[in-house]
């Protein structure tokens, strides 16, 4: 595996319960995206999407494989190699399908606290909350309460908070599910645009296949398993993870990308 | 960034309202502790303020507050002619119900022994000590007496000359100072109907007994008051006070009179103690039950209270978690509600305190030590009481920020 990957995972497999109620959420799941790279997650409800990125996220640790963040071994299975929260803090920013913003904070405060839990001074982190506020575009809600915004609105909020600490990782689980096409669009391009910009891994679960030009390479999930896609054929960004043999193909169908089964099986 | 205060401002009416509800309680508790010193401060109060050094009462009594005690008068001279003895005093007390302005006015009456003593000591807050032998009274403002008002007891009308504070017999009563004199004339006040009817039953007797009819002035010496009778005895005492000269050993001069066989001696300790431990105890006993009964429950009701408030904040500490925040922030973000909770809480108890337990009809007294005491055991239960919620708040996991 490439050691410059900002990402990267290992034959992940994460098994609930035991015996009759055993149940394989995710199998031998390999995933690598690079620094800079915006990466899609596709696949319907129960597919182990989620499963997936909260693994990669350090919050639901897997049953066995490995999870690598900028080269370094963090988890082995369940057991961690590093302290998760302190890692989770410094290098992994999340965006949901809910903005997840604290309600007793107002906007600025939402993207301070996460400032001041790395660290910073109050001082500072108002400055550059502000700061990403206003490179997002909300600034003037600035002192907004989470109620007080729009679903837009508080999902940008939600994009500062995590770029709050420039992340070496973001995971964004449908993050546009909230949003009209027209905010979708707008919440995609600012994560390929900060991905680019910090030189971030981004995983993106979804659902809308509306903005699917955006992202660099597509992954597909069905039933645990994870099926890497080609490089985006419109933006021809993506890179593999490399040392895996991936037979199938991703193919634009009426401007949505579907995953179309090779002669093989799924990548293990 | 305080997460604490930044929480407590979102929901400040809901937290507010709480703290106020604590608070509440809290007063209670104060209260009860207040009452309690109240009783031990009443019940001690006339033998502190009284200055007396020995108490001589009936032999084999704990008189005059415990039990019944009557001493004849002439003690008073017996007592004095005991080396080392300054001065001794009568003294009288007894407690007596009376209508006034249509209500019940219950008071301690309490004999001062003119002229020896004409209430100099006493802690007026307006008028003046007693300036005559008859008919003039201080009286303690919880009674509700006016200045220079005249309250009528017995045959007798007296004038309120002066009003104390503070001054309440052991069982709450406020005092009046009256005359030794005075205050036996109420004790011992009998309707007129009573006396013509003694009288008639005298004058029988006086009809039939050999020795009225042998000698005719012994029968007009009866239709006189009992009190004027010179073969009757006056109406007795219900302690004297003594106090020992400057440098005299009060237990030697106790030990002499102590040797009489009709009286018993109490030191002020001992009278104290007998007053503390016998009257008081049950009393103190029971306030001391409920003081911890209501603290427990406070306790109680906090814990049930931070555990609310943490349950409605779980999603944001999970989110905090997934965020990064260490146990510490999460921690603190309760422990700060709970002391705020029970520190605010106390400030309205005693706030609200000061206001209502005036009008408490016993006396609430607040020592700083009692005070110092309730905010070193208020802030001990809010940090017990807040550990439910911090046991439930470190159970979260990070990726329950991701549900609903």
């Amino acid at each position: 595996m490439n050691e410059s990957l900002a990402i990267e995972t290992r034959e992940l497999t994460k098994i609930y319960g035991s015996g009759h109620t055993e149940v394989v959420a995710m199998r031998d799941a390999s995933v690598g995206v690079r620094g800079g790279q915006v990466v899609a997650l596709l696949g319907p409800s129960g597919a182990g999407k989620s499963t997936f990125l909260t693994a990669v996220g350090l919050i639901n640790p897997p049953t066995s494989g490995q999870i690598l963040i900028g080269g370094l071994p963090v988890l082995d299975g369940p057991i961690p190699l590093v302290n998760l929260r302190s890692f989770r803090r410094k290098h992994i920013g999340y965006v949901f399908q809910k903005s997840n913003l604290i309600p007793f904070l107002s906007a600025r405060e939402n993207v301070q606290v996460a400032l001041e839990l790395n660290g910073s001074s109050s001082r500072r982190a108002r400055h550059r909350a502000l700061e990403l506020l206003e490179e997002l575009g909300v600034a003037e809600r600035a002192e907004n309460g989470p109620s007080m915004l729009s679903a837009g609105e508080q999902q940008r909020v939600a994009i500062a908070r995590a770029l709050a600490n420039q992340p070496s990782v973001i995971l964004a689980d449908e993050p546009t599910a909230a949003l009209d096409s027209h905010r979708g669009r707008q919440v995609m391009e600012l994560f390929r645009g900060v991905a680019h910009q910090h030189g971030a891994g981004v995983i993106v679960v979804t659902h809308d296949h509306r903005t699917l030009e955006v992202f660099d390479m597509i992954y597909e999930m069905e039933d645990g398993l994870i099926r890497q896609g080609s490089s985006n054929a419109t933006t021809d960004r993506g890179q593999g993870t490399g040392g895996q043999s991936l037979d199938f193909s991703v193919k634009r169908v009426r401007g949505v990308f579907r995953w179309k089964p090779g002669a093989t099986g799924p990548a293990t | 960034m305080n997460l604490a205060a930044k929480d407590i401002r979102h929901n400040l009416g809901r937290f507010a309202l709480t703290v106020f509800g604590i608070g509440m309680l809290l007063m209670i508790v104060m209260g009860m502790g207040g009452i309690y010193r109240g009783l031990v401060e009443d019940a001690t109060l006339l033998v502190e303020r009284i200055g007396a050094d020995l108490w001589i009462v009936q032999r084999d009594t704990r008189g005059p507050f415990a039990e019944v005690s009557r001493v004849p008068k002439t003690l008073v001279y017996r007592v004095l002619a005991v080396p080392s003895v300054e001065t001794a005093r009568e003294f009288v007390f007894h407690t007596v119900q009376r209508e006034h302005n249509g209500k019940p006015l219950r008071m301690s009456v309490l004999g001062l022994s003119w002229p020896l003593d004409k209430g100099e000591w006493l802690p007026l807050v307006a008028g003046r000590p007693l300036a005559q032998n008859h008919y003039e009274m201080v009286a303690d403002k919880t009674l509700g007496l006016r200045l220079n008002e005249r309250i009528k007891l017995g045959k007798e009308t007296y004038t309120i000359v002066g009003i104390t504070s503070g001054m309440a017999s052991t069982a709450g009563d406020g005092m009046i100072f009256v005359t030794v004199w005075d205050s036996q004339a109420i004790q011992f006040d009998t309707p007129g109907e009573a006396m013509r009817l003694e009288r008639a039953a005298r004058d029988r007797r006086g009809r039939t007994e050999d020795i009225f009819l042998s000698q005719p002035i012994l029968t007009e010496q009866l239709s006189r008051p009992t009190a004027e009778l010179p073969a009757v005895a006056s109406p007795e005492l219900s302690a004297v006070v003594v106090r020992v000269a400057p440098g005299a050993d009060p237990d030697a001069a106790a030990a002499t009179i102590a040797s009489w066989g009709d009286v018993s001696v109490f030191t002020k300790a001992g009278q104290e103690e007998l007053l503390l431990k016998g009257m008081v105890d049950k009393s103190r006993r029971q306030l001391g039950m409920f003081r911890t009964l209501l603290t427990i429950i406070a306790a109680i009701i906090m814990a049930l209270i931070l555990y609310t408030l943490t349950l409605d904040k779980l999603h944001s500490i999970a989110l905090l978690k997934l965020i990064g925040a260490p146990d510490r922030t999460i921690l603190g973000l309760i422990l700060q509600q709970a002391i705020v909770l029970g520190g605010v809480g106390y400030l309205i108890a005693y706030i609200v305190g000061q206001k209502l337990f005036p009008y408490f009809p016993r006396r609430v007294v607040l020592t700083n030590e009692d005070l110092l005491q309730l905010v070193v055991i208020v802030l001990g239960i809010s940090v017990l009481s807040s550990f439910l919620g911090i046991w439930k708040a470190m159970r979260v996991e990070p990726n329950e920020s991701l549900m609903g």
